[in-house]
């Protein structure tokens, strides 16, 4: 959910995009990461682990601890938590390691 | 090839800092930073900082990241380079970084690392869920682009990290549950503890998390906390739970010292300055000859030394690569004494301790 009145912050929202996740339409801002638009859209797993398959969300956010690795635009582990969301960006969850092509 | 006298790796308050320094010195610099946004930590930072007017006191982060970018935003010297990852460092001095998706090398004459530290994690059953944050990431969820993480949360940790995120997420309309600390005192300074404690949050010191559940879809449902005993072992049938769709987790942060590693860099390990960290001379200089450390890749500190210490490499860098300024040892001198300043007192016992152990002197 996006914050609309916050006591300290002007929070200004750039132009509105839209992307797919997993073949749904998201609506985003262009300068808002990946990760903040699906969280703002209330998706909050982002990625699997690579052996039992549990979900794993956003912890750091800072573009270090991989928890949120997708497939970006046909590109296997793409840190979502630092990657800006474009017009028409093809986002899908990653099972496993990910494929080079 | 890209020639430079100074490479900057990490553009939060240290690299700035450093790259303000050496930039004023004379130095050609190129500043690299993985993110696409500059400023590191400060631009999530919506209090007000502590310390003295020369660490911008009485200003809220994200202006002080304005501050910084403004003023290097005047010198023709200095690059600042977003979207441009650090891969690694070759013994003939040549380093590799993936910039805006291209591979590129540069070669510099001295390189300043101010790489930053990671939150830790901590080990309970069903750490991995997703809701369940480091403290750090929910304020860039709400305090860098504005979106609101959950509606109610436990923050573990009354370290400040803690304490402030505790606040700053009653601000954006975040019910804060509860504060847990496993040790018996409060961490932070107390005057952030009083403000949550005004607010009717409790704090509960000698507790800690047992276990987090939740469903595979929507992640964590509960926590379940208990007491700790003096061995910091959970005393059962102490066990209460709460509902909850976010628990964040402050117990501190471990330098990123990767690239440090790669280098040769002489390292040591001090468990209150968060982990592996550099020796370094008492200006900034690593064990590797024109290689200096800035801000927490040194050892986890507060974003008011960050910056000091940010400073203090540019200017040792700039002396080292032969540029000088009239009044240089009287700049160095400053740095220490405001570092000194900085650490001062019982909360700054511990990083007194750890710079004991890594300060040393070379050649």
């Amino acid at each position: 959910m996006r914050i609309s009145e916050h006591p300290i912050l002007d929070l200004k929202r750039s132009s509105p995009v839209k992307f797919t996740f997993d073949g749904t339409e998201i609506s985003a801002f262009d300068n808002e990461t990946i990760a903040v638009a699906l969280h703002a859209a209330g998706i909050r797993t982002l990625s699997h682990s690579v052996n039992k398959h549990r979900p794993r969300g956003l912890y750091c956010a800072i573009g270090n601890c991989s928890s949120c690795v997708m497939i970006v635009d046909g590109e296997a582990n793409v840190k979502t938590c630092i990657t800006l969301v474009q017009d028409g960006m093809v986002v899908e969850s990653q099972k496993g390691k990910g494929n080079l092509q | 090839m890209i020639n430079i006298d100074l490479l900057v790796v990490g553009a939060g308050p240290a690299g700035l800092s450093a790259a303000i320094k050496a930039g004023n010195a004379g130095a050609s610099v190129l500043v690299l930073e993985r993110s696409h946004q500059l400023g590191g930590q400060l631009v999530k930072q919506t209090h007000m900082f502590f310390g003295s007017e020369k660490q911008y006191a009485t200003h809220r982060g994200f202006e002080i990241s304005d501050i910084l970018l403004a003023e290097l935003d005047k010198m023709e010297n200095v690059t600042i380079q977003p979207h441009a990852t650090v891969l690694a460092a070759y013994d003939d001095g040549i380093w590799t970084a993936e910039i805006e998706g291209q591979y590129q090398k540069i070669k510099p004459s001295a390189v300043v690392v101010a790489t930053g530290a990671s939150e830790k994690s901590l080990l309970f059953p069903g750490n991995d869920l997703p809701g369940i944050y480091g403290a750090g990431a929910v304020q860039t969820l709400m305090n860098q682009y504005g979106v609101k993480p959950a509606n109610r949360v436990v923050m573990l940790g009354a370290g400040n990290i803690g304490l402030i995120v505790s606040y700053q997420l009653m601000q954006a309309g975040v019910e804060v549950i509860a504060v847990v600390e496993g040790s018996p005192t409060i961490g932070g300074y107390l005057v952030h503890a009083s403000k949550l404690r005004r607010m009717g949050v409790p704090i509960f010191t000698s507790h800690t998390i047992k276990n987090a559940k939740g469903a595979n879809t929507n992640g964590l449902e509960s926590v379940t906390l208990w007491k700790l005993d003096e061995n910091w072992q959970g005393i059962s049938g102490s066990e209460f739970t709460y509902h909850v769709d976010a628990l964040c987790i402050a117990v501190g942060l471990s330098p990123l010292s990767e690239l440090l590693w790669q280098i040769g860099c002489k390292m040591t390990f001090s468990a209150p300055m968060g982990g592996y960290i550099p020796y370094r001379d008492k200006y900034m200089r690593t064990s590797q000859k024109g290689i200096y450390i800035a801000g927490d890749v040194g050892g986890v500190e507060e974003a008011s030394s960050a910056m000091v210490s940010g400073q203090l490499a540019g200017i040792s860098a700039a002396e080292y690569l032969g540029f000088e300024m009239p009044n240089m040892a009287a700049m160095k001198q400053d740095c220490l004494n405001q570092l000194a300043s900085l650490r001062q007192g019982p909360k700054g016992a511990h990083i007194r301790a750890g710079i004991r152990q890594a300060e040393v002197s070379f050649e």
